[in-house]
């Protein structure tokens, strides 16, 4: 279980401090597919970003099954059982598809295990497997290859930050599918899914609503989507939430 | 028989990747003597007279062969240049494996600058492969400044590998390149200096006939003190086509100097060139951390991947 309490984030703006998240509190429970939404600008990614130690808060707590882990650096998080999926997955001259693995799994792996993890994401193992992480792969071969090293982690805790973004229709729907079979699988761990895409909001369990980084609104896809859907842009819908 | 004692092993075994006798040709050469040779019905290895180097002669239409000359230095103060003339026959097809290593313990400075020629015939294919290595402790130098000239004939083609990762104090590299029509030079130089190590690399590629095409390229990492020029010209004299790529890694105090150049002296010459330099990008380093690995060994994967 993932616990914030009265989280709060800024960042220096014209010689000011420009708060992002306020005081948030939250809980995210094992067992569970969690999707936190909310207009651009309200602080999701940099809420997916504090979790995983990229950023720093500037006051309260973070605690990871009751330990409070607000001091550890990323590589401590990671492997305290936290992984991180990019929402721009990042590029490695040099480095191939098999490495990535192997580095997540954080041991040598076999190249049939490797392939596991590939068509798990949909991706043909034979053609990838050896390619280089580099610009020569497309958006959505990127966004699959990042989930399938969360895959090969196993963790407990898996925050993947806008999987949708930047990605075609085509993978869109193999993505959707992806997520919905981690979701049926999911067992002690947790996944926490920062998205404003209604299919992915429609397979969660919990929806939590971040407005001006703040939880402004929780509860089941019955109960937040009615809400959610038919604003005319999720701006609009957030503010009469507040 | 091939005669080499320990140190001289372990600094076959970096440059060449060889842990027993290779089979095919070769040609060992240890503290300026020679340690051991063999030549097959196909390639033969003669010194040249006047003991300053070896002619190596592969005869046409040899196929799936090999040529090992590894040369290693485990004595300080030895200061030496050897010719190695490569004639490759017409439609053979070759891998040659070359490479100096360094073990420098005392306080003397080691040299070794190797001037390899390769002369290569009508439709040959070679695959030329120079790893270069220094060790030892000593404040003796590990100096390697090999040059290396390319003579192509009409559709011959040439892949060379040039590796230097580690433990050379100062290396000066000229590569001279003359292409006749439809040849092929496709050049990958991987290059780490650290601690005050100083590298040059020159290439001048002449691209002499029609369909000729050239591709340089070249990834380094410049570390702590160290300084590298990366000096890349491609010349395109007929209908051809060029291309040379500089990619550098910058880290600590390191230095890079890179100049690719090209020149059209022929309407129809496409020659294109690219460089980069900058540090190891901060989100590569994160992604690697959230997979578990420390700042350290993010920057090692990064590297290697890179230096690959």
């Amino acid at each position: 279980m993932l616990e914030i309490r009265n989280l709060s984030f800024a960042v220096d703006e014209d010689d000011k401090q420009k708060e992002i998240i306020h005081d948030l509190n939250l809980t995210i429970e094992d067992g569970k597919f969690t999707v936190i939404t909310g207009p651009n600008g309200s602080g999701k990614s940099t809420l997916a970003r504090l979790i995983m130690g990229i950023e720093k808060p500037i006051s309260g707590s973070i605690l990871l099954d009751g330990e409070d882990i607000t001091a550890l650096d990323i590589t401590e998080r990671a492997k305290k059982g936290i992984s991180f999926a990019f929402q721009q997955p990042v590029r490695f001259k040099g480095i191939r598809v098999k490495d990535l693995l192997c580095l997540a799994a954080g041991k040598r792996i076999s190249v049939s295990e490797a392939c596991a993890y590939l068509s798990e994401v949909g991706l043909c193992a034979r053609d990838y497997i050896d390619r280089e992480i580099n610009s020569s792969l497309s958006g959505g071969e990127l966004k699959r290859i990042e989930i399938a090293t969360l895959l090969a982690r196993k963790t407990r805790l898996s925050v993947f930050d806008e999987p949708e973004a930047g990605i075609d229709l085509w993978s869109f729907q193999n993505l959707i599918r992806i997520f919905e079979k981690m979701r049926a699988e999911i067992r002690d761990s947790a996944i926490v899914i920062i998205s404003h895409q209604e299919r992915i909001l429609q397979i969660a369990d919990e929806i939590l609503v971040l407005a001006d980084g703040r939880i402004s609104e929780k509860g089941t896809p019955a109960e937040i989507l009615p809400r959610l859907i038919g604003q005319s842009a999720p701006v609009s819908a957030c503010q009469k939430l507040q | 028989m091939v005669q080499l004692d320990a140190i001289q092993k372990r600094l076959i075994e970096e440059i060449a990747d060889l842990h027993s006798v290779p089979t095919g040709a070769y040609n060992f050469r240890a503290n300026s003597k020679l340690a051991g040779r063999n030549t097959t019905a196909n390639i033969d290895i003669v010194s040249k007279p006047d003991g300053s180097g070896i002619d190596i002669h592969v005869k046409p239409g040899t196929k799936n062969e090999s040529v090992h000359i590894p040369v290693v230095l485990s004595e300080s103060g030895i200061k030496e240049t050897v010719y190695n003339d490569f004639y490759i026959g017409e439609g053979a097809d070759v891998v040659i494996v070359a490479g100096c290593g360094i073990d420098n313990c005392g306080s003397q400075d080691s040299e070794h600058d190797g001037i390899h020629r390769f002369y290569v015939g009508k439709n040959a294919k070679i695959k030329y492969v120079e790893k270069h290595y220094g060790s030892g402790d000593g404040r003796g130098q590990r100096i390697l400044n090999p040059v290396t000239e390319v003579y192509q004939e009409e559709g011959s083609s040439v892949e060379m590998e040039m590796e230097q990762i580690k433990g050379v104090d100062s290396t000066e590299r000229t590569t001279l390149a003359e292409l006749k029509a439809d040849a092929r030079l496709v050049v990958k130089e991987r290059l780490m200096t650290h601690g005050s190590q100083n590298a040059v690399s020159t290439y001048q590629v002449n691209l002499n006939g029609a369909g000729g095409t050239a591709d340089v390229v070249s990834r380094s990492v410049a570390r702590d003190e160290s300084s590298q020029t990366f000096n890349a010209r491609i010349t395109g004299n007929a209908p051809c086509s060029g291309h040379t790529e500089c990619d550098s890694i910058i880290m600590d105090k390191g230095r890079i100097l890179a100049i690719p150049s090209l020149e059209a002296n022929d309407v129809d010459a496409m020659l294109v060139h690219e460089a980069a330099i900058g540090k190891i990008a901060g989100d590569q380093l994160v992604k690697l951390m959230t997979l578990g690995l420390t700042e350290q060994e993010a920057e090692e994967q990064i590297i290697n991947g890179f230096l690959r």
